[in-house]
């Protein structure tokens, strides 16, 4: 029987990637996947005719181009194309209208608060900063801190000389970062309520926190960290989805003879002699490999596809108490119509970037509250893009499609099960929020899609629906993520690795965790490196 | 009281579309070309870029230098003037030429179009006029006729651009290959259309009477705005040209006729268009010192580099080895691309050094401190953007 040099379980973006990197180094691998698509969370898929959602992830900003570049994803088909203006609503009807063009925005920030428009500017260069840090160890393996081995020391030492570069003042501030809530945060740059909330709602979305909760400032920090061509907190589309990146991933996988295989759901992880050897499918099939790598999660990985007995003692306990809470849902909706929305200039700039149907501070944290009930939030965050308008292959000319991503959502509900009535109804409140500020939009609807947190454990096994594999916690970051001492790749049995985002450096279509790995498995099979380097050393 | 404008004569020209593109530039970022002023951008250059390279969008070409060469010597005059063979073209095609000085150095690159068998267009970058009247010099049945301001010009470019001109009832539109020429009705008069462009994407160049050129554009803008239609101005041309590996006068080459210093303009073989010059034809322009230059080789030759790091290596040295302390030529456009995400470059290189190593020195500023880096280059010998599309007749519909 066949025995393949490494099994990859999960064909998301990081397992793809986990692959291509191993295959490239000419390695014999197969990616097996339960569904009968590939991506993950970060898929394209026709639900309606002439119609293609981004199902889950719709948005890109956090794809290391380095990773892009090196295994020429362009010629795989891949283009990302950033996209232009941030319209904000507020619960009184105000409207804020964040333009690309810096002197135009400045000008629309005085409109509502000129020290707001002032202290942008530090706000940004502030986060840029932080960012500049953060993305030095996104393509580099977190070292042990309590390991004494040369490599762990090389790497701390790296990162004091980071750190240094910032200077001794804002070495306290970013420490604090880690641990204050994004409106802690804000509260130091703004006065006028839109603007702090606009600004705050990168800080939860994915997250089981609330925009007054301590560590919601990481997650902000996390969501504008990444770039479009360079441009660090930009945000683009992905020509024909979200699952071109993972399309083009597979087809630079494939050129370098690696394997896929759908319908393929791994029952268990095979164990022999204390090393990971293989896996057996949910059709009884076995695959054996030299060795194993899981892109599920870290909960999933260890609970589900693992025998406990195979497992050194204490690890079943971490992976069961790893924090994974859902909060998010997804409703595409097949428009019929571009949507107009009131008080927003049909300017083709501005009003079909970035909707986000914000409120107030004061509204975020209710919706908050609602999903610590165990109930869907009465008046959510939605945060919208209409990729049509930008990208000609998602819907057909004239009509259009709109990505909703909705925080909060919880996985379970307090009233009982999800039910299809309860999907519908979350569905509608949804809607309403839209339609509050685009009168007229509900009759745009030609097809809708509601997705809840179930929903998505249920279609892409991601626990709960945690968007990320994973709170983005102090606790469960860099070298902590997945566990302390496990922030590797490799885990507690030999010969098995993790790939995806439970490890570090977390959630969004990145590509690095799966790259990370493949370069760590490399170094211990003695294989040469094929990850390349990061390119943002020099920024 | 209505008083003449004191300044008209230093201002610049107007083109027939400026009625609808003036709105639309926002940021009224205005070059000139020809005397005609001329978009930088609308709006913001790279999201223009984008446009060309995901939907579909106009550049106003009117400002390019047109001329009609008919009369039963038309190509045989051509035929000396430009080293490409002229007799090789098919009506209703159109030919990519270069044409050079006796020294072989070039005075300018353009595009013939065979209209009839004895009527062509020339269309090129600068004036032409004085050259052709000196090139028709001794052909009894030739006339050249400056039709510049008498035809409006858009180039519609983008993956969409098929789609949208065939939504605009242009019936065939899909079978036209590349450089193919269809003629269609429209309004009163006549519009043709090339399947050429300068974007190395899939797209169209629209000519038309001047006077039909707002009833051209808003048609085109009703049928694409569903489309992603947008304007774009030169420096979004500037970044798709750079990625198809086109040539830009001002940029890789100096016009050989405005060049002061001895060969600071430069051959086609120096320009890597050697493919250009057709030693098999009758005489031409330049003929025998470009054959001298083909046997001697080139001196420099134009290479396109792939460069280590993202650092745009605009006006860099090329050096032969990393301490740079042997020099071999020079970059003459870079950029970060987008759609190939590389670091690219169009690069002079002085031939001997094309097989070694090639560091670029690349100088840089990060908020006003200057910085510098050294990164290897690649040569590569394909364009950095070339999509399928380009190509592909029927082309899809996106
Ligand atoms: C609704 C939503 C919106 C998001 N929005 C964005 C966004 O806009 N931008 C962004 O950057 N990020 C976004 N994210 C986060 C991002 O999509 C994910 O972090 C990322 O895609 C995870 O990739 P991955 O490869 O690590 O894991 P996954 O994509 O989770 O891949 C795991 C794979 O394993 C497969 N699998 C599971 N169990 C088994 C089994 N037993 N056997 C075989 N295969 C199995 C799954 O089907 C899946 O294909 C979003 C996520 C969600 C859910």
């Amino acid at each position: 029987m066949k025995r393949y040099d490494a099994i990859i379980i999960g064909a998301g973006h990081n397992g793809l990637t986990n692959a291509a990197y191993l295959a490239k180094a000419g390695l014999d691998v197969v990616v097996v996947e339960k569904n009968d698509y590939i991506g993950g969370a970060a898929a394209s898929r026709e639900m309606h005719e002439g119609w293609i959602y981004s199902s889950c992830s719709y948005v890109c900003s956090m794809m290391r181009q380095a990773i892009h570049r090196d295994l020429d994803l362009s010629r795989h088909g891949l283009m990302l194309v950033p996209y232009l203006g941030t319209v904000s609503f507020a619960d009184d009807g105000q409207v804020l209208k964040l333009y690309t063009n810096a002197e135009v925005e400045y000008l629309e920030l005085r409109r509502h608060s000129p020290h707001d428009a002032d202290s942008m500017h530090r706000f940004r260069a502030d986060l840029t900063r932080y960012s500049q840090l953060i993305r030095k160890t996104l393509m580099r393996t977190p070292p042990d801190p309590v390991s004494f081995k040369p490599r762990d020391i090389k790497e701390l030492l790296f990162l004091a000389r980071q750190f240094w570069t910032l200077g001794e003042r804002e070495i306290y501030e970013y420490i604090r970062f880690f641990t204050m809530s994004a409106a802690e945060f804000l509260d130091d740059y703004f006065e006028n309520g839109l603007i702090k909330a606009s600004m705050a709602t990168p800080g939860i979305i994915g997250t089981a926190l609330g925009v007054c909760s301590p560590g919601s400032a990481y997650i902000l920090l996390h969501h504008v960290m990444g770039d479009v061509d360079g441009n660090i907190g930009a945000w683009g589309l992905a020509r024909g989805g979200m699952g071109a990146i993972s399309n083009a991933i597979a087809s630079a996988l494939q050129a370098e003879g690696g394997e896929i295989r759908t319908h393929s759901g791994v029952q268990q992880i095979m164990v022999r002699h204390g090393k990971a050897c293989g896996v057996v499918l949910e059709n009884g099939d076995e695959i054996n490999a030299g060795i194993v790598v899981s892109n599920l999660d870290a909960k999933r990985t260890f609970t589900q596809i693992m025998d406990r007995k195979d497992l050194p003692p204490g690890i079943y306990d971490k992976a069961r108490n790893f924090k994974i809470r859902g909060s998010s849902g997804k409703v595409n909706i097949a428009l019929s119509g571009l949507p107009k929305f009131t008080n927003v200039p049909e300017n083709r700039y501005i009003n079909r970037g970035g909707l986000t149907f914000t409120g107030s501070m004061e509204t975020l944290e209710r919706a908050y509250d609602c999903w610590k009930r165990g109930r869907w939030s009465d008046v959510p965050f939605v945060e919208s893009v209409i990729p049509s308008a930008w990208d000609p292959t998602v819907a057909p000319p004239g009509k259009h499609w709109m990505s909703n991503f909705i925080q909060y959502c919880p996985p379970k509900l307090a009233s009982g099960p999800w039910t299809p009535e309860k999907r519908d109804a979350f569905g509608q409140t949804v809607v309403d929020r839209i339609e509050r500020y685009s009168p007229g939009f509900r009759d745009l609807i030609v097809h809708m899609e509601v997705r809840t947190p179930d929903d998505i454990e249920k279609e892409i096994g991601l626990t709960e629906g945690n968007i990320f594999q994973g709170e983005l916690t102090i606790d469960q970051l860099h070298f902590n993520r997945p566990f302390p001492g496990y922030a590797q790749y490799r885990m507690p049995v030999k010969n098995l690795y993790m790939c995806g985002s439970s490890t570090h450096p977390g959630g969004g279509v990145s590509a690095t965790c799966g790259a990370n790995a493949a370069r760590e498995i490399l170094m211990d099979l003695k294989r040469p490196n094929t990850v390349p380097q990061d390119d943002c050393y020099d920024e | 009281m209505n008083k003449a404008d004191p300044y008209a004569g230093e201002r610049l020209l107007e083109s027939p579309f400026h009625p609808r593109q003036a709105p639309l530039n926002l940021r009224e970022a205005w070059s000139a070309w020809n005397g005609y002023r001329f978009a930088e951008c609308y709006y913001d250059a790279e999201y223009e870029y984008f446009c060309v390279r995901n939907a579909c969008a106009t550049y106003d070409i009117s400002p390019m230098q047109k001329y009609i060469i008919s009369g039963g010597d038309s190509e045989a005059m051509l035929n000396r003037m430009v080293t490409r063979d002229v007799t090789k073209l098919k009506e209703n095609r159109v030919t990519y030429v270069v044409w050079c000085n006796d020294q072989g150095r070039m005075v300018d690159d353009g595009t013939i179009f065979k209209l009839a068998s004895d009527r062509f267009m020339l269309t090129c970058g600068s004036s032409c006029v004085a050259w052709l009247k000196m090139s028709a010099f001794g052909f009894a049945d030739v006339s050249c006729e400056d039709v510049s301001d008498k035809i409006a010009a858009l180039s519609f470019q983008g993956p969409t651009t098929c789609a949208v001109l065939k939504r605009m009832g242009l019936d065939g539109i899909e079978t036209a290959k590349p450089y193919d020429i269809r003629h269609f009705p429209f309004g009163r008069g006549p519009l043709m259309v090339s399947r050429t462009g300068f974007t190395g994407d899939l797209g169209y160049e629209l000519w038309i009477d001047p006077a039909l050129a707002l009833e051209l554009w808003d048609r085109l803008y009703a049928i694409g705005a569903d489309y992603g239609i947008q304007p774009y101005g030169e420096a979004a041309t500037n970044m798709a040209r750079l990625e198809a590996g086109f040539i830009m006068p001002g940029m890789e080459f100096n016009e050989a006729l405005k060049t002061v210093h001895l060969e600071h303009d430069h051959t086609p073989f120096e320009l890597n268009l050697g493919w250009l010059v057709d030693f098999n034809k009758p005489h031409f322009n330049g003929r025998s010192a470009l054959l001298a230059e083909k046997q001697r080789g080139p001196k420099y030759v134009l290479t396109r580099l792939d460069i280590e790091g993202n650092k745009p290596a605009e006006h860099s040295w090329l050096y032969g080895n990393k301490r740079c302390t042997k020099e071999i030529g020079y970059v003459t456009s870079a950029m970060w691309s987008p759609a190939a995400k590389a670091n690219i470059a169009l690069a002079m290189i002085r031939s001997e050094h094309l097989k070694g190593e090639i560091w670029a020195f690349i100088d840089y500023a990060k908020e006003l401190r200057q910085y510098s880096k050294i990164a290897r280059c690649t040569v590569k010998d394909k364009p950095f953007w070339a999509p399928g599309r380009a190509r592909a007749t029927p082309p899809a519909d996106f």
